[in-house]
């Protein structure tokens, strides 16, 4: 290779600082036109799954501010690290760096909080993991009142983290169980007892609010 | 299949999670065994309960702005707005100014879709078992083979010593024009090397883009447009640009 291919083949992008940018074109100067065809691909793969991403930050920090404040946040990373996003259906990927997000957010309401937030878990994992140990009792052979949207949600915000977010992703976000392994790190097994175990606490949570009401 | 298991798979059979043989041996259980069958209806009574109210939360119009400001639009308020003050203004400036947006917007699309179709080829090529119409790693067989097929005489060259495998050719059509394929390999990745005229401005020196998480690398040599297309990490990539384009080179003088 002669001296003058070797310049032509390793101009531009070549430092350090180049090759960390999400996305790079080298050795021609229309790095802004890139970056915003760049965004147009970011935006057209992401922007229709705004609602879902928003709607799970509701579900896990119970707040509209607070999820507002998570969709924007998990946007910002999604849009920063959309070169290591493989193909595939794009929501998971989404929903992951969500759950991430809100995971931080947990930790930054502070330590009492989160440390409750844990037990309350932790205790119902163990309910549960109990519950399927023994003979428990079948449910009952009643149908489910119809409730407004509004209590429904109120009746799974209720659920216990673990359950939560594995229902949400199920019924809400309409994801496969593979999918909801993917962005909850658990095995597709654990995502299938949980939901079982879901299911079965907002039921419970359903038949009480229907005597209570 | 003991009660405990069933239990758990019924959710998964209300899901349409399991395959065909398993969901036979849930129903099987659920059809003998009260207990699971009250689980099974359910969780499909939970899912309908569920189906029927929107829970869903609508997205506030101040979320969408907000990520609007994080991702920038194409065609921004500043720039829509920069442009029609150029219009105002008026005289030669604006004008030029205008014809070069223009001139950036179509250029930008039609090189989207030039990167868009050599993707898609080079999936193709992956997917549909139609890597190679002449398979051989002999450039001598390869080369002659576009003969009559292309108007273009592609430089077909052996890079096995430098470490890409020349395994073979194609014709393919990028952009509704003919384009002569070289297909290469290093180690378990295929490069698809696209030769054609007219294939958008390709720049002056080699430039490498990453399009739907692929490679590309696009140069000029001798009038003709090269754009080759890998899952190769960018480096072995332009590796492999500037040593074909040094044996090309080297062919040509000889």
């Amino acid at each position: 290779m002669t001296a003058h291919q070797r310049t032509a083949f390793s101009g531009g992008g070549a430092s350090p600082r180049a090759a960390v940018r999400a996305q790079e074109i080298r050795g021609v100067s229309f790095p802004a036109e890139d970056e915003r065809g760049r965004a147009q691909r970011f935006r057209e793969a992401a922007l229709p799954h705004l609602g879902d991403v928003y709607t799970l930050a509701r579900y896990l920090l119970r707040n509209p501010a607070d999820a507002e404040d998570a969709a924007q946040e998990c946007y910002l990373r999604a849009f920063r690290h959309f070169d290591t996003f493989r193909g595939g259906p794009i929501k998971p990927w989404l929903l992951a760096i969500l759950r991430n997000v809100c995971r931080a957010e947990y930790a930054r309401r502070g330590t009492l909080a989160a440390v409750q937030a844990d037990g309350m878990d932790a205790a119902a994992d163990e309910v549960a993991e109990s519950l399927w140990g023994e003979a428990s009792p079948s449910p009952e052979a009643v149908s489910l009142s119809r409730f407004d949207a509004e209590t429904v949600q109120r009746l799974i915000a209720q659920l216990p983290d673990t359950f939560r977010e594995v229902l949400v992703l199920r019924e809400i976000n309409d994801l496969s169980y593979r999918d909801i392994a993917e962005v909850t790190g658990a095995p597709v097994g654990t995502v299938m007892s949980r939901l079982a175990r879901a299911r079965g606490l907002l039921r419970d949570a359903w038949l009480a609010e229907e005597k209570g009401s | 299949m003991t009660c405990d298991e069933a239990r758990i798979l019924v959710h998964a059979l209300a899901d349409g999670e399991l395959d065909a043989g398993h969901a036979r041996e849930v129903e099987a259980h659920v059809a003998q065994c009260d207990a699971c069958a009250a689980e099974f209806a359910a969780a499909r009574e939970m899912k309908q309960a569920l189906r029927a109210a929107p829970l869903k939360f609508a997205v506030p119009a101040s979320l969408a702005t907000r990520i609007d400001r994080v991702v920038p639009t194409r065609a921004s308020a500043t720039n829509r707005r920069a442009l029609l003050k150029g219009f105002a203004l008026g005289g030669v400036a604006s004008a030029l100014a205008a014809a070069s947006v223009t001139f950036v917007v179509l250029r930008e699309s039609h090189d989207d879709r030039i990167l868009g179709e050599a993707i898609s080829a080079h999936l193709r090529s992956l997917q549909a078992d139609h890597l190679t119409d002449v398979l051989s790693t002999d450039q001598h067989t390869v080369k002659p083979w576009f003969n009559g097929r292309i108007d273009l005489a592609p430089p077909v060259i052996d890079l096995t010593a430098q470490g890409f495998t020349l395994i073979g050719g194609r014709l393919d059509y990028i952009d509704g024009k003919p384009a002569a394929v070289l297909v290469y390999r290093r180690r378990i990745h295929v490069i698809n090397l696209f030769v054609a005229q007219g294939l958008g401005p390709a720049p002056a020196t080699p430039s490498l883009e990453v399009v739907q998480g692929f490679n590309i690398l696009r140069w000029n040599e001798g009038g003709l447009n090269l754009l080759a297309v890998s899952d190769l990490n960018r480096e072995e990539l332009e590796e492999f640009g500037a040593k074909f384009t040094a044996a090309a080179r080297a062919a040509a003088q000889s």
